[in-house]
């Protein structure tokens, strides 16, 4: 297998997610899979070649920094879980 | 008036435009049909009535105040749910997201709108677009109006479906890896990707940033190009959205098939491929042929890396664009956690369905230390590779014809428990995506048991044109539209 359960223990930790024992070995199997068909590319050789990130759009340009208003504070809050009115809540981050 | 769904853009713009039927009396006709499909199509999310019939009434409003008429006046359209439509939910086909609301509309939404188009409702999708059924939707299980027991294809299936039952006649998807071009040739209609650059990904919520981009589908390639010529443009608020100027797309369908050079990649007529795709597509290179354009063998020696390279690069993506997700400022939230990292992770847990959390292991695995060199770099090195096929290959060729999906839509399960294999469903797709190049779906045919195949048309980046011209050349002699699903007869 190209992945072991310890190691998709940690990648759930790594990506903030839990899973139960049974999910745990679901996983383990199917991105195994996953891995071993991706190991394909191994066939190629690319040690000349150059990434591709990102097909150039041939913009990227930067705007001016101009002064321009943002979005008023009750529509940026207008989406959270918890609010005060003018911050979002959450629990506290230092114990 | 009768008969108002079912028509064409063209058909409801000129009799809205003239006063033959209101915008109201066009969109009540749509929604009425669009509720009647629903229990057995299940293609949309929420269907915004008063909202539409709103903006008809605007729509109906500047007509009688004597203000010329837009591009698209009066015309209902759908929005797959992951584009924003300021006030309506857009859930993404997640429960993380089941009650965000956006307080914008995406660009192409605003672009629609300014051209009078009618924001019908929202269409089903799967989760966060990852998927090619449309089963990933954490909500509902879109049918395919051709047969009620199998996928519309994904992830834009609600999209493809809502239009080919003539609930809309056109709508809006979006396209990482295949999501638009699968379902339409899935559902039987034509549906493009554009360029990636062409129409602004402002308010489109990410998948795979390098990746997606925002398309149309329609009930004829006039149609498609109708919404496309609205859509496209460069934007300032998308940095990737190109400085391209926009051609006339309605003025490049009129230029025939005769003289131009289409490219048959052998690779993508391989073995394994479903005998009646294979004998349908080849029958469209036929016509093409006859109306005098010239084929073409070409290779594309590296299409057989495509799918593991897209996997590597979307999931990477997405593992990093759905870190968002943390329950802090908008979107789902976990009760009762103490600490922040257990509000994420429970958050997280909960909010997300299992192809998600998936995809974004193996991203999060391709990025993490150790493996980055072995994948994510491999994989953005084997892009290169794919892209310098197409550039050789457009060398010789103007165009590049390709079936859309190597099967025609699968039964509701068939592949749900088989990641790779609901993979595999984009073999002939997700090139395009790697390469930035735009590509249509049009339907060619039927199987023996009346499903649609697809024939997909691909050209060089920003030239829609070429690509529609061609699709329309050969949609006249495919005469397709003369099939409809047997839903689309019904009310």
């Amino acid at each position: 297998m190209a992945i072991t359960r310890d190691e998709v223990l940690h990648l759930a930790k790594l990506a903030n997610l839990e899973f139960t024992g049974e999910e745990i070995d679901r996983f383990t199997r199917q991105i195994g899979s996953i891995l071993d068909y991706v190991a394909r590319l191994n066939e190629i050789d690319t040690s000349a070649i150059e990434p591709t990130s990102h097909v150039e759009s041939g913009s990227h340009a930067l705007r001016d920094d101009a002064l321009r208003p943002s979005i008023p504070r009750e529509e940026a809050l207008a989406n959270a879980p918890e609010s005060d009115g003018s911050h979002f809540k959450v629990p506290k981050v230092i114990g | 008036m009768s008969g108002l769904a079912g028509r064409t853009i063209g058909e409801i713009q000129s009799l809205v435009a003239s006063g033959k039927a209101s915008a109201v009396e066009v969109c009540r006709a749509h929604l009425e049909r669009a509720r009647a499909l629903e229990p057995r199509l299940k293609a949309f999310r929420a269907l915004l009535e008063a909202e539409a019939l709103g903006e008809a009434a605007r729509v109906d409003r500047e007509r009688a105040a004597g203000r010329p008429p837009g591009a698209l006046a009066g015309v209902p359209i759908a929005v797959k749910d992951v584009l924003c439509v300021r006030g309506a939910p857009a859930t993404c086909g997640s429960r993380i997201l089941e009650h965000h609301v956006p307080i914008e509309d995406a660009t192409c939404v605003a672009r629609l709108r300014r051209a009078g188009a009618v924001i019908l409702g929202k269409t089903n999708m799967d989760e966060f677009a990852m998927g090619s059924s449309t089963e990933n939707s954490a909500f509902e299980k879109t049918a395919n109006p051709w047969a009620l027991d199998r996928v519309p294809g994904g992830s834009s299936g609600g999209s493809a479906a809502a239009v080919a039952a003539r609930a809309v006649p056109a709508a809006l998807g979006t396209d990482t890896g295949g999501s638009i071009r699968q379902p339409a040739a899935f559902c039987g209609i034509p549906g493009m990707k554009p360029t990636y650059g062409r129409v602004s990904r402002y308010g489109l919520v990410a998948f795979a940033s390098s990746l997606d981009q925002a398309g149309p589908f329609g009930l004829t390639v006039e149609d498609v190009a109708r919404v496309l010529q609205v859509i496209a443009g460069h934007d300032p608020l998308d940095s990737t959205s190109a400085p391209e100027g926009v051609p006339d797309y309605l003025a490049a369908l009129r230029g025939g098939a005769s003289g131009l050079r289409l490219g048959v990649p052998a690779e993508y007529f391989a073995a394994g491929m479903d005998k009646e795709i294979d004998a349908s597509v080849r029958s469209a290179l036929r016509i093409a042929e006859r109306l005098g354009a010239r084929l073409e063998e070409i290779s594309l020696p590296h299409t057989g890396y495509a799918i593991p390279a897209y996997y590597i690069i979307a999931t990477a993506e997405a593992s990093s664009n759905l870190a968002r997700y943390d329950g802090v400022r908008y979107g789902h939230r976990a009760r009762g956690a103490q600490q922040l990292v257990p509000l994420y992770t429970r958050t997280r847990t909960e909010g997300f369905g299992a192809e998600v959390k998936r995809r974004i292991m193996l991203g999060t695995y391709v990025l993490s230390s150790g493996y980055y060199d072995a994948y994510y770099l491999k994989g953005q090195k084997v892009r290169t590779l794919i892209r310098r096929d197409f550039e050789r290959a457009f060398e010789k060729v103007d165009v590049i014809l390709t079936p859309t999906s190597p099967t025609p839509a699968f039964r509701f399960g068939e592949k749900a428990d088989d990641p790779l294999a609901m993979y595999l469903s984009d073999i002939y797709t997700v090139t395009l995506n790697l390469a930035g190049l735009p590509g249509i779906s049009i339907p060619c045919g039927l199987t023996r048991d009346r499903l649609p195949i697809g024939l997909q048309i691909v050209g060089r980046r920003f030239d829609e044109e070429t690509v529609l011209r061609l699709a329309a050349a050969l949609e006249a002699e495919l005469k397709f539209h003369q099939h409809s699903p047997p839903l689309a007869g019904q009310p």
